[in-house]
């Protein structure tokens, strides 16, 4: 037996289980796109996933490639602990909404704020699917899910808000139903020296059925938009909330700068010390 | 060997920096080859309360205070109030006179001097010293050596704090003898931390919780002498969990909370089980539940990490008594971590992690971290079925190998699954783990014992310094388990065999140690304390003689 379903190919043996139609498939692909240029540049071997828990996080066992099925809401905390012992390794975290801005938020906006070098990738499809269709945190609000039959009485957070204001270095979202055009922000936030991350629109085929929104409402960023303008950023943040409310929805890099890396500034060489000096020189 | 021991108290209120001075004191002695043993006490407050450090230093090796003192070091009046009884008959009392209060003893106006010389009013500490050394017969510049060595911080103003308070004290009462051997110092977590280091420690990352915090500091202060990458993250979940990470990159890492961090880190040590990935937790205990008594002294943990986390999977427990086996035991947990891809817990408690002990490290003796690596041949499985249950390691970076980490049951190559026959399967070999450490760990070295009384005491942890103090004087078989968990059964019963009565002490409130202990059949005889205080020698060898009346 052999992971890879055919010797050439990325895919696994795994069975993929999504449901027909989820907009998974849509990130699978993009994925497996910028992956298939780092295995001819031979370096998908330096590539390590992390994934949390929930329908996205089997994109790991769907691919041939180093992986960490972590637990929900742990991608960053994880994704850290690897690229802090191994600096040359290319981290690419996955994680969904209820993940990243649920359980994991806390881990999401200190990511941001120290600028480790990782790429997260959201799955937002702004529900719960594994879990069977409860609300998450990016839900318009009266969603009406199985813990909120009578429609949420909150209001979605707006991660790309909550990414600038914390320092994120690279911004951008996608959607699921573009997969061409999320493989290039994906090369693009792989590429980028810092923490980037893209927020990806999902459709749950099963649960919250977006594609027709979306397919109305997404529209590129253009050439116009400058990323590294900070209120421009935020301005394009703002134009859509996560509400059902009928607005253009930027898609896109919507900002990009370069900070220093958290690694260079805490990472100590490795090195063999000596304990008798030391000892010696403070404790004698 | 002569009998020679002193016992200082330093009492003040927080702030007044009696901590430091208890060092100060301690490392002089030490530094005259003195063995010395530092006991802090202090609440849970930054400014005001009631803190006090005992000294005790002797010229035979010890490892615990006592209660009686032979000097009595006040900076406040409730140190008076509160200390005064322990005070031995020929004791002596040194306190500040300042404002001309007097009490029985001998008043040195410490705050007037720091006054006039303008100096920072926390030199105080240092005139207190002063005086104490002068008291004692220490000459000023072995003072000023130490002073010197240990208080480089302005050290002008201290070093003439410290001949004004001299001065200023009455002739010496006492001669401190010299003793022979000069021996390093170190609390509890410093020794741990060095272990950890030299076993191989790459990455630490902890969140700051008495009474772990103080590796972190150390760790922190030395990372680039030691080689070591030190991180405070946001949480204790962050914590543990990019120690995860970096085991799963193939660097040795370690992380320390208390009690309630530990709870927060439940969730992934049932992911390192299951994803069976190397860590190393210190874990050291304070009085509980939830926030408890958060700068006191509890062995109250040892069933909750024992049976924390969801699932069944093999773990190591393991609890130092001492300076020189916290140091030997992180190695030996950072080292079996590894040998099995299992998570250890080195559990110690307060009384351990902050007390000052004066030891030599074993630095010869310690493992270091080795794992089996895989050899390249065909294709590789993180999880591949092996005999005794370990899997060769490959990591992220290795060309020829996909490697798979994950908190989903899996098959060998780490693809979920929900197979009845593959889930059994990868269980057992998990589990397979756990016959390989009970062989590794129910041996003799874990075990310690001395002597061959018909009444055994038995302690763990923290309750060794007390515990093997008053089983020599007393002629009692003393017996201190190393490892918890697996259960050294089999020494154990060994080692109780053809005992008459066996005594168990430790600083909980229901017996969990005498519970395992009773579990292999033998009667035991509990003498708890949960009053987040440590036994002393006294007050142990009290509650052992009413028992055994
Ligand atoms: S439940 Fe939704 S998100 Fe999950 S696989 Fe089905 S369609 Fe996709």
């Amino acid at each position: 037996m052999s992971l890879r379903r055919r010797p050439e190919a990325l895919d696994t043996y795994a069975v993929n289980t999504w449901c027909p139609g989820c907009g998974n498939f849509g990130i699978l692909t993009a994925v497996k796109r910028v992956l298939k240029g780092w295995e001819e540049r031979e370096a998908l071997h330096r590539l390590v996933m992390v994934s949390g828990i929930g329908c996205h996080a089997k994109i790991v066992d769907y691919l041939a490639v180093n992986s960490f099925y972590s637990i929900h809401g742990r991608v960053l905390p994880v994704a850290m602990g690897l690229k802090l012992a191994r600096p040359e390794l290319t981290v690419l975290g996955h994680a969904g909404d209820g993940d990243a801005y649920g359980e994991g938020i806390a881990h999401l906006i200190f990511a941001a704020k120290r600028n480790l070098d990782l790429t997260l990738v959201v799955h937002n499809n702004s529900v719960y699917g594994l879990t069977t269709g409860q609300f998450t945190p990016t839900s318009p609000k009266g969603f009406k899910g199985r813990s909120t039959p009578k429609g949420s009485p909150e209001t979605p957070i707006n991660p790309l808000e909550l990414m600038l204001a914390s320092g994120a270095t690279f911004v951008a979202r996608g959607y699921a139903g573009r997969p061409e055009h999320l493989a290039g922000l994906i090369e693009e936030a792989l590429k980028h020296r810092g923490f980037a991350f893209i927020d990806v629109l999902q459709p749950c085929y099963t649960f919250f059925n977006t594609y027709e929104f979306y397919n109305q409402h997404v529209k590129e960023i253009g050439p116009e938009h400058d990323p590294a303008d900070f209120e421009a950023a935020l301005h394009l943040a703002l134009q859509w909330d996560y509400s059902a409310r009928e607005a253009e929805i930027p898609i896109g890099i919507f900002y990009r700068v370069e900070k220093p890396l958290y690694e260079e500034a805490v990472r100590v060489p490795e090195k063999t010390p000596d304990l008798s000096a030391h000892i010696a020189t403070h404790h004698l | 060997m002569s009998n020679f021991e002193f016992s200082v108290l330093f009492g003040g209120r927080a702030g007044d920096g009696i901590r430091q001075l208890g060092q100060l004191w301690a490392r002089l002695l030490a530094r005259r080859g003195l063995r010395v043993f530092l006991y802090d006490d202090y609440p849970s407050l930054i400014r005001g309360g009631h803190n006090f450090t005992v000294v005790r230093a002797a010229d035979f090796p010890i490892l615990a205070h006592r209660e009686r003192i032979n000097l009595l070091v006040a900076l406040n009046e409730e140190t008076l109030q509160r200390h005064q009884e322990n005070l031995l008959p020929q004791g002596l009392l040194l306190y500040d006179s300042s404002g001309g209060r007097e009490f029985s003893g001998l008043g040195v106006p410490w705050k007037e001097i720091v006054k006039e010389l303008s100096a920072p009013e926390i030199t105080r500490n240092t005139a207190a010293l002063a005086s104490a050394a002068k008291l004692t017969g220490i000459p000023f510049e072995e003072l000023a050596a130490t002073l010197e060595k240990d208080l480089p911080r302005a050290r002008e103003v201290n070093l003439e704090v410290a001949r004004r308070a001299y001065v200023a004290t009455p002739e010496p009462r006492l001669e401190l003898p010299q003793g022979a051997e000069r021996l390093p110092t170190f609390f509890g977590n410093e020794a741990a931390a060095l272990g950890a280091v030299a076993a191989g420690l790459r990455l630490y990352v902890a969140y700051p919780m008495t009474p772990a915090s103080s590796i972190l500091h150390y760790l922190a202060q030395h990372a680039e002498a030691l080689g070591v990458t030190v991180i405070h993250p946001e949480n204790e979940i962050a914590a543990v969990l990019c120690a995860l990470g970096a085991a799963a990159a193939g660097a040795p890492a370690m992380t320390g909370t208390s009690g309630g961090g530990f709870a927060l880190m439940v969730e992934a040590l049932s992911l390192a089980g299951q994803a069976e990935l190397p860590l190393l937790v210190v874990e050291s205990q304070r009085p509980g539940p939830s926030t408890g008594v958060p700068t006191y002294t509890a062995q109250a943990d040892l069933d909750f990490v024992t049976y924390a986390g969801h699932g069944e999977f093999p773990r190591v427990v393991l609890a130092p008594g001492d300076a020189e086996e916290a140091f030997l035991l992180a190695a030996k947990g950072l080292s079996l971590a590894w040998s099995y891809q299992v998570p250890v817990i080195l559990l110690m408690d307060k009384h351990v992690s902050e007390s000052l002990f004066h030891q030599e490290l074993p630095l010869s003796r310690v493992p270091r971290v080795s794992f089996r690596a895989w050899e390249g041949q065909g294709e590789y499985q993180r999880y591949a079925f092996t005999e005794d249950g370990v899997s060769p390691l490959a990591f992220p970076g290795d060309p020829r190998a996909v490697v798979k980490v994950t908190s989903y049951e899996h098959d060998s190559y780490g693809i979920t699954t929900e197979d009845p026959e593959a889930i059994s399967r990868m269980q057992e070999k998990r589990l397979r783990k756990g016959e390989g450490l009970r062989q590794a760990l129910d041996g003799p070295e874990m075990v310690r014992t001395e002597g061959e009384g018909e009444v055994a005491l038995c302690v763990w942890g923290s309750g060794r310094g007390a515990g093997l103090e008053v089983a020599r004087r007393l002629g009692l078989r003393y017996v201190q388990p190393l490892v918890l968990e697996p259960f050294p059964e089999k020494t154990l019963r060994a080692r109780l065999s053809g005992v008459r009565r066996v005594l168990v002490a430790e600083t909980n409130a229901t017996g969990q140690l005498a519970r395992r202990i009773a579990a292999l059949g033998l009667k035991t005889e509990r003498i708890l304390k949960y009053d987040g205080r440590p036994f002393t020698v006294d007050e142990l060898e009290r509650r052992i003689k009413e028992v055994l009346r």
